[in-house]
């Protein structure tokens, strides 16, 4: 038998194994769920909706986790994705040709750049102003929500615009364009953190920020730059949740999603103490939640319990990812796997 | 540093929410206002509104807010953003500012018992709108003002137990129904979810498959349906608790390659612009209407309890239901 100790020890051993349990037990309910067929010229499935419903909580999961590396938490992200979904469709709605593509790119970048002023405003309060960041960031996360209101008058603005549509419900070489956008961030986020020094300076930020600073690392302009980058993700997000329906919904577009964020980013490995991060770990927690939440109707979980039951496979993965948690479940670690199977089926 | 700034502009707000409130009291013939001698002119109502998640919800709100300012009331309004915890201290805030009348919409129907005893003490009457509560105690509240859910519900089951020859789209021999329902907990969903469960009792061949919450929002109603659609084999009929749910099913429909209101016929309830601009176009099937604009209902119920005399308990909303055609006929002149 081959040595299964590294593998075991591996940080995103247990995440892994959650998701794929979980994915077992959708196709037990429900035998066709990994089947994926060709509808209307592109890719129809449950594992493509999975994808392209867990993009938003992607992106936001990518900024929460270089927040998170440098020791901070963005409690903003869910208001600022309503704000980018609220300033892109009142910008369409007021358009002279509403449906033109030019329109859709106008909306989407103001929306990006109101974002990337938002994320300018919590890395100033963090950075500069040095407010705790769970303070910081939770005025945006209460007020951010009445500003998404102003912009659309309290109202759910609808917007008929097929670019704009795209992004949340097209497609691309028989692909949603959600999944693309969310792995080309993901792609350059990994370059930008991996191949360059970029990735060790944050978490020498976030390992001990003065020694980082009297060692020569900005800190404070590392500081500044992962808020922004998390405001832009949620950006991006916010535009993909409205164009998904083509409406934006102040009060409930990105609700809770910073929870769901900082959820991905502590199951995929990334401690909330700060310094290391795993973008990959990002990845499959993302991916694992957005699964839960499919799982839910897929296996007919009355409306009644589907919190409870998120709930209890939330905290059979942190356990599972806890090594004395382990150690008291078992002390042989093959019959620890057995409580995942019993908690979520 | 930032703790100075802070207060400075805490500070600053105060003042400007008291000048507000001044300039808006020497309106109502200058008494200033503190509740209960004045004549009708200067009643104060706090509202509490369950949030905005809706086209229904806004529509009620605009009604509520523009009935207020024709009635000559003064309205507190504020936003619950769905959340109990938002409402209760909403009604607290109305009740240490000694306002004349309350009203909301309950988020949920329990846990009201304790925030409405404080108000009966503090002698406020209490009117609910559009939701009502669950308590044993109904001196707690002076009148329920709001459809009749459970009607609502009975209604759309009726019109698929009328029309279960031409439901059932694949044929099969039975009626495969799967159900969007609102927030969980909420009046609507149970008593929306109830009434279609009685009357489609009628007949056997109305089955409802599969039941889950899309929380009244148009991504949730797709995301659910979206699974549906996977997990369930020959759906028949989709029956959504609101509009917005319905509309985002309509578009899970479209990206798996069927037709709605052909190969999956659609029941929503609400008759928002939205959904009754979908009904005209033939993506929905019936439509059954809850009426949001209950504004000046309101308003006259408000000046009739402040002034002592005597209300129903229960005050029902008029409304009506829509097929195909009739929605051709009315969308022109819908004010929501």
């Amino acid at each position: 038998m081959p040595d299964l100790r590294p593998l075991v020890r591996h940080q995103l051993m247990w995440p892994v194994l959650a998701l794929v349990v979980l994915l077992v037990v959708n196709v037990v309910a429900t035998p066709s769920f990994f089947s994926i067929r060709m509808q209307d010229g592109h890719l129809y499935g449950s594992l493509v909706d999975i994808l392209r419903n867990g993009a938003p909580v992607l992106l936001v999961a990518l900024g929460m986790t270089l927040v998170i590396a440098t020791r901070g938490i963005d409690l903003s992200v869910g208001a600022i994705a309503a704000i980018a979904g609220a300033v892109a469709c009142t910008s369409i709605a007021g358009s002279s040709q509403e449906s033109a593509t030019g329109t859709a790119i106008v909306a989407m970048s103001t929306a990006l750049a109101v974002c990337v002023l938002l994320g300018l405003w919590n890395g100033f309060l963090v950075s500069v102003l040095g407010i705790q960041p769970i303070i910081a960031t939770l005025v945006l996360m209460t007020a951010g929500r009445g500003l998404a209101m102003l912009v659309t008058d309290g109202q759910i603005t609808t917007v008929n615009n097929p670019a704009f549509r795209r992004l949340g419900a097209g497609f691309v070489a028989t692909l949603p364009v959600a999944i693309i956008v969310a792995l080309v961030v993901l792609g350059i986020t990994a370059v930008l953190t991996r191949r360059t020094a970029l990735g060790m300076l944050i978490e020498a930020v976030g390992i001990n920020p003065e020694a980082a600073r009297l060692a020569g690392v900005r800190s404070r302009t590392i500081i500044w730059t992962v808020y922004v980058f998390a405001a832009f993700c949620a950006g991006i997000a916010g535009l993909m949740i409205a164009s998904n329906t083509s409406a934006a919904d102040a009060n409930n577009a990105g609700l809770f999603i910073e929870l769901d964020a900082i959820l991905a980013v502590v199951i995929g490995g990334t401690s909330l103490a700060g310094g290391r991060f795993s973008l990959t770990g990002t990845l499959v927690g993302a991916l694992f939640i957005q699964t839960l939440a499919t799982t839910i109707p897929t296996i007919g979980i009355p409306a009644e319990t589907n919190y409870l039951f998120k709930a209890v496979a939330v905290i059979v993965v942190c356990l599972l990812q806890s090594p004395q948690a382990r150690a008291a479940l078992a002390v042989n670690r093959r019959p620890a796997a057995a409580p995942v199977k019993a908690g979520v089926a | 540093m930032f703790k100075k700034i802070l207060t400075a502009t805490a500070g600053a707000a105060l003042i400007g929410g008291l000048a507000a409130c001044g300039s808006s009291s020497s309106d109502g013939a200058g008494s200033g206002g503190s509740g209960g001698s004045g004549g009708s002119d200067d009643i104060t109502m706090g509202f509490s509104q369950v949030g905005a998640e809706s086209g229904w919800r806004s529509a009620n709100t605009t009604s509520i807010r523009d009935s207020a300012k024709t009635a000559g009331i003064d309205l507190k309004f504020s936003d619950a953003q769905q959340k109990q915890e938002n409402q209760i201290k909403a009604l607290r805030s109305y009740i240490q500012q000694k306002v004349d009348v309350i009203a909301f919409s309950p988020v949920v129907e329990t846990g009201w018992d304790s925030v409405l005893q404080e108000a009966k003490r503090a002698k406020i009457p209490v009117i609910l709108t559009d939701r009502s509560v669950d308590s044993d105690d109904d001196s707690l509240y002076e009148t329920f003002l709001g459809s009749d859910f459970v009607e609502e519900g009975e209604k759309a089951g009726q019109w698929l137990v009328d029309n279960a020859a031409d439901s059932d789209v694949d044929g099969n021999g039975s009626i495969d129904v799967v159900e969007l329902q609102g927030t969980t907990g909420a009046a609507p969903a149970i008593d929306r979810k109830e009434g279609f469960a009685e009357t489609t009792k009628a007949d056997p061949t109305i089955k409802v498959v599969a039941s889950q919450t899309g929380d009244f929002t148009r991504d949730g109603g797709k995301k659910v349906m979206e699974s549906f659609l996977k997990s369930q084999k020959g759906i028949d009929v989709v029956y959504a608790h609101n509009d917005d749910m319905g509309l985002g099913a309509i578009e899970a429909i479209e990206a798996a390659g069927k037709v709605p209101g052909k190969d999956i016929k659609i029941i929503t309830v609400d008759a928002v612009k939205d959904g009754m601009t979908a009904l005209s176009e033939g993506k929905i099937n019936y439509i059954v209407e809850c009426n949001p604009l209950l504004g000046p209902q309101l308003m006259d119920l408000a000046k009739k309890v402040v002034a002592g005399e005597d209300v129903p308990q229960r005050v029902v909303t008029e409304e009506t239901a829509f097929d195909q055609e009739t929605a051709k006929q009315v969308l022109a002149d819908r004010q929501y």
